[in-house]
This record gives C-alpha cells, sequence and structure tokens, in this order.
C-alpha cells in the first residue's frame, strides 16, 4: 500500500477531467471504434436500412437491461426475464387462439410480465430469499409452464394490427421498437438520477441497513423494481412476439445472461450501488453493432459470443490490471 | 441427537426421496428394482459429478456458471483427439480431460483471485466463451458415433458389479470429496472461507486462493464429466449440455447448499442431484409429458431454497455447530 494514494489533492478533479475519464466515455469510445472498424470492413454497413435492422438486435433485450440496471443497482437481480418473455408470449398466442384482439393482446402481456415480476418480488421481499436463486427457480418455472402448455408445438396467428409492434416504422427508417427503446431510456433515466427513488436505489445498493434508517422503504422499493423488471419483460414479449409472428416456448432463450451482460458492460457494478442508464445505453449499442458488424463479415452467431464474452470480462479485467500495474 | 438427525437437510431430502419412490412403486413397481435404480443412478452420475463442484464452488460464496460449457469444450477435445489419434490408450484420454477442465476452471480461479472480478460476470463471460471456442475448433461439425475408437466409447458402459464405470466415478467423487471436505484442511478453509471471510482471513486462510482452488475442482469435475458425456452418449457437438448449468446449481440448492456460502455438504449435493434424476427419469414411466419436467424443477428450486432460508434463520451460519452446542 503506498501511501501517496491516501493524500488529499489539492483540487478537486475538475467536471471535464472526471467525465472524460469516466467508465461511459471508454465505453463511448470502444462504440466509436466499433462503428468504425465495421465501416471499413464491411461495405454494407453504412447504410440507413440495415443500420436500422441493427438495432432489433438490442432494442427489445435494452428494455428489460434498463429495468435490470436498477434492480442490479439495488443489489438484486433477476435471472428470469427470458422466462417471463416466453410465458407472456404464450399467454397472448393462447388468446389469440381464442379470438382476442390486439387490445386485449397487449394487456396480456403487460398483465403476465407484471404477474411474473410480482411473484419473484413477493418471495425475495416478503419471505427474504436470495434473488439469485429465486429467479433460477422462476426461470425453469416461468418457461416450464410454457413447455406445458405448447410443448412441441406453436402459436401463430398474430393479427395484423399486433404485428406492428414488432415490424412496424414510425418514420422513415426509424422503426417503432427504436422509438420505444429512446422513451423508455429516458424515462428510466429520469427515474433513476432526478428522482427520490432513484436515490432510494442507490442509497439500498450502497447500504441496505442505512437505508432503512434513514427511512427508505427498502422492501418495498426493491418489490417495485422486481415489478418493473416483469413490466419491461411483457413490453418486451410484445414486441419480439409482434416482430416474429409466433410462439414457441423456446423463445428468447438465453436472453437473461446477454441482458445481465449488457448491464455489467455498461459499467453497472454487479455487487450494486453504482452505475448510470446512459452507460446501458452505450453498452447496448456497443453489443449490438458487434452482432451487426460481425454478421455482415459472416461470421457466425456462436463466434460472437465470445467477443461479448471476451468484451464483458475484458472491459472489467483491464482497468484493474492497468491499476495494478500502475500501482507496482 | 435423532432431534438433530431429523431436522437435518440431508434426513429430509432422503424422506422426500423415498416418498417419490414409493409413490411411484405404488403405480410402477418396474421402476424401483435394484437394476431400475442402477439406471437412475448412473444417469444421474455426470448431474451429480458437476454438483458437487459446484457445491464446493457455491461453498466459497461464488458460483460458477461456466461449468457445462467446460463440459462441452473438453469433450469436443477429447473426441477430436480420440478422431486423429484413435489407438491412443483411454488412460491419458481421461488425463487429457480432467487436465484440460483443470485448466479452464483455473482461468475462472485465476480471474476471480487476482483481479477479484465477481465470479457471476467472470464464469458468465467463460461459458459464452468456451461455447464459441468448441465452435471454432470443431467448425461446427459434430463428432459422431462411427467416428469415434470403440474403447473410447466402452470406458464409461463397462459394467463393474451391475453398476457402469460412469456411476462408479460418481461414487468414487462422493466418497473423495466427503473426505476432502471434512477431514483436510482444504476442505476446512472452504467452509471458512465461505462461512465468513474476514475471520477466515484473520484464522490466516487466504480467502481468494481458496476460492481459486474451489474453482479449480469444479473445472476438473466439469472436464472429467465432459469425457464421460461424450463418450456415453457417443457424441459431440457445440450445444451438448446446454443449461445444465442451472440443473446443477438447482441440484445444490435442493441439497441444501446455502448460496451465501460456507453451509452444505456433499451428501446434500447428492441427493440433490438425484431427486431431480429420479424425477426426470419417472416422468415418462408415469406418463407425464417430459414438458412438465422443467416447471417441476423450478418449483422444487422454490420450494427448497424457502426451506434453506428458514433452516439458516434458526442455526445461523456457524461452522463447528457440535462445538457450539457442547460449549
Amino acid at each position: 500500500m503506498n501511501t501517496s494514494s491516501r493524500t488529499i489533492p489539492d483540487r478537486l478533479r475538475s467536471p471535464l477531467e472526471q467525465r472524460l475519464k469516466s467508465w461511459e466515455t471508454l465505453l463511448l469510445l470502444v462504440a466509436i471504434g466499433i462503428f468504425v472498424a465495421n465501416s471499413l470492413a464491411s461495405p454494407y454497413f453504412l447504410n440507413a436500412w440495415n443500420l436500422s435492422d441493427a438495432t432489433f438486435n438490442f432494442t427489445e433485450k435494452a428494455m428489460i437491461a434498463f429495468a435490470m440496471a436498477l434492480l442490479i443497482i439495488s443489489g438484486e437481480i433477476d435471472l428470469s426475464v427470458a422466462s417471463i418473455i416466453a410465458l407472456a408470449s404464450t399467454a397472448m398466442g393462447a388468446a389469440v387462439q381464442m379470438g382476442v384482439g390486439t387490445p386485449g393482446l397487449v394487456l396480456i402481456g403487460l398483465g403476465v410480465g407484471l404477474l411474473c415480476g410480482a411473484f419473484n418480488g413477493v418471495l425475495v421481499t416478503r419471505f427474504g430469499l436470495p434473488s439469485i436463486v429465486v429467479t433460477i427457480g422462476t426461470m425453469s418455472l416461468f418457461r416450464g409452464i410454457s413447455y406445458i402448455v405448447l410443448g412441441d408445438q406453436a402459436f401463430r396467428g398474430y393479427p395484423a394490427s399486433f404485428s406492428w409492434f414488432g415490424q412496424g416504422y414510425v418514420w422513415w427508417v426509424i422503426s417503432f421498437e427504436f422509438v420505444l427503446f429512446a422513451i423508455i431510456a429516458v424515462i428510466y433515466a429520469v427515474l433513476l438520477h432526478k428522482t427520490n427513488f432513484g436515490r432510494a436505489v442507490y442509497a439500498i445498493g450502497n447500504n441496505a441497513t442505512g437505508a432503512m434508517f434513514s427511512g427508505i422503504r427498502v422492501q418495498r422499493v426493491k418489490f417495485t423494481l422486481f415489478l418493473l423488471t416483469g413490466l419491461m419483460s411483457g413490453i418486451a414479449a410484445i414486441c419480439l412476439t409482434a416482430r416474429l409472428g409466433s410462439t414457441r416456448p423456446s423463445i428468447a432463450t438465453g436472453w437473461e445472461l446477454e441482458i445481465v451482460t449488457m448491464v455489467v458492460l455498461g459499467g453497472v457494478s454487479i455487487l450494486g450501488g453504482s452505475g448510470t442508464i446512459v452507460g446501458v445505453v452505450i453498452a447496448a449499442f456497443v453489443m449490438g453493432l458487434v452482432t451487426f458488424g460481425l454478421g455482415l463479415l459472416n461470421v457466425p452467431g456462436i463466434v460472437m459470443s465470445i467477443v461479448i464474452g471476451a468484451l464483458l470480462i475484458g472491459v472489467i479485467a483491464l482497468p484493474r490490471l492497468w491499476s495494478m500495474w500502475r500501482a507496482r | 441427537m435423532l432431534k438433530r438427525l431429523i431436522q437435518s437437510r440431508e434426513a429430509l431430502l432422503t424422506g422426500a426421496i423415498m416418498l417419490l419412490l414409493a409413490l411411484i412403486f405404488s403405480r410402477f413397481p418396474g421402476f424401483v428394482t435394484p437394476a431400475n435404480l442402477a439406471n437412475v443412478f448412473n444417469d444421474t452420475a455426470p448431474l451429480i459429478l458437476l454438483a458437487i463442484g459446484q457445491m464446493i464452488v457455491i461453498l466459497t460464496r461464488c458460483i460458477d456458471l461456466s461449468v457445462a460449457a467446460n463440459l462441452a469444450l473438453t469433450g469436443m477435445v477429447v473426441s477430436m483427439i480420440n478422431v486423429a489419434a484413435p489407438g491412443l490408450p483411454i488412460a491419458l484420454i481421461v488425463v487429457i480431460a480432467v487436465g484440460l477442465g483443470t485448466l479452464l476452471g483455473m482461468v475462472n480461479g485465476l480471474l476471480v483471485w487476482k483481479l477479484a472480478i465477481p465470479p457471476i460476470v467472470v464464469t458468465l463471460g467463460t461459458m459464452t466463451i468456451f461455447r464459441g471456442l468448441i465452435f471454432v475448433i470443431s467448425d461446427g461439425k459434430w463428432v459422431n458415433s462411427h467416428e469415434m475408437s470403440p474403447a473410447f466409447k466402452a470406458f464409461p458402459r463397462t459394467e463393474i458389479l451391475g453398476l457402469p464405470v460412469l456411476g462408479w466415478t460418481a461414487v468414487i467423487a462422493v466418497i473423495v470429496f466427503s473426505v476432502v471436505m471434512t477431514r483436510t484442511s482444504l476442505g476446512r478453509a472452504i467452509y471458512a472461507a465461505g462461512g465468513n471471510p474476514r475471520a477466515a482471513t484473520y484464522a490466516g486462510i487466504n480467502v481468494g486462493k481458496t476460492q481459486f482452488w474451489a474453482f479449480t475442482i469444479s473445472g476438473a469435475l466439469a472436464g472429467l464429466t465432459g469425457y464421460l458425456w461424450v463418450s456415453r452418449f457417443a457424441v459431440s457437438y457445440v450445444d451438448i449440455a446446454g443449461g445444465f448449468e442451472l440443473d446443477v446449481v438447482a441440484a445444490c440448492v435442493i441439497g441444501g447448499v446455502s448460496i451465501m456460502g460456507g453451509m452444505g455438504t456433499v451428501v446434500g449435493a447428492l441427493l440433490g442431484a438425484l431427486f431431480l434424476g429420479i424425477i426426470k427419469n419417472a416422468l415418462p414411466v408415469v406418463d407425464v409429458s417430459p414438458f412438465w419436467q422443467l416447471a417441476i424443477s423450478g418449483g422444487a428450486i422454490i420450494i427448497a431454497v424457502a426451506l434453506n432460508a428458514k433452516a439458516n434463520r434458526v442455526k445461523g451460519r456457524i461452522i463447528l455447530k457440535r462445538a457450539e452446542r457442547a460449549s
């Protein structure tokens, strides 16, 4: 331990310097680097329609990632999000067979998402169970129910007006999903950074006991976060189902890990207490651009997962290696 | 003594398994014959092997989500080695499998120990990397039964006293790790590091290093299981054992291993794995669609973790319960 790091600086770092050295800036540089590399590597990359298509790689996942970011900042996690998508999608599929129209389908999707989130929330906050195990359990349970209902079958026949949520364009190349993604990002940024609720989320993640003694209703805030995560999964389920036009029980398999990767890549500490929505937004673009760029180069999806995995470990390991090397 | 036995998770779980078997027996006596039970045990052996490794990792307050990917990567490597050099003795193949698995486990362990990256992040990353590597080395192709040498495929199926080698491997692992966890200083260090890391540090235990060894053990067992898996099913491809890591964690949780670390036994992990294994094997017999399996194991996890939490509240996490009681 060298003592120099403990000395009090003559002046605080300027806000500009602080901002330049932040995680978000680093990530933004990575994103720009990937964008430039992609444009050089493939002539098909810089095309408005192609780029618009590329956004579908991350919009649905990112919607959930925002809620997940809040949940992780508060010190909990929800691994059942992809299974909530499966269950909500199955419920909507079943409703279609009974002749329910688009407004009903949307309500069912949102409702199932909220119910699943409430179920997780009750188990974690009422019974005091660790969220990682609870949601590993509900992850099997929710998708399991989809499998019981559907088996190896699929639901199809969604109304055309419903498809718009996944395939519609608001203006030129701007898809409905992208607009929704942007709106949700703004809502979550305000919620986390500008409201009492957001302050409470940080406080709980840093010191839950301290937060409780400061008069924050810890369990209620956590329950709300599980509800929000469920709701976002319901919204993602609507978009994804509308985009694919069919429901199978294996829908969105493995998304929970990609979403957690997105959140952690965005600079949210997996131990809770810190992180920003801007970081998650940039991380979503980074992951989307990497996936899309490699796809244009005919790199198989599974190889992209190596890049994503290495990115996840690398972005956390490199700063630590750097500070270890400097401490020498 | 008797009271403690009744209250213990192991006894509770044994009771649940007996009840389960009795229920199945009442309708399908054929399921509960020794030969079929040996079959079920053999089928559950990979889950038991991985659950033991996972339990050790969870004891140190970590989690290893890369076990199934480690298994698949090791399995692919040894089956490709077997295709390239069919004459290689099986003993050497086993050594390579365990060695490679150990190495992959050490990568996890080093990242957790030296860089202090949260285990869930590390193993989430290595999980996807390992899976990707399988694709890279195999080019997405399958290694099929007819390409593997007969000796390679025969090893896990060779029967000794009515139980195949695969099953015996699980038996040996249960015995070895029961001894390691209860009779060696490494085992003690693992419980201490997870039960109370700060106290463990003051007691002279290097918590990070202990976690490193836990990941190494988990990796070694995953590597060994990798060979046994591909040779038993006589096929190797990118997605084998996909999602198996969650079954493994489920087996641990059902077996009473506390996710907060420091609490759990090898026998508990064994029973948790057997519970899932029996359900999986019994569903087709009692004519329930196999599609029910996922939901049932999910429900079992939630019930088990609720029971765990209740038990934790009463007993607290103390390493030397008996000494505590005596004093």
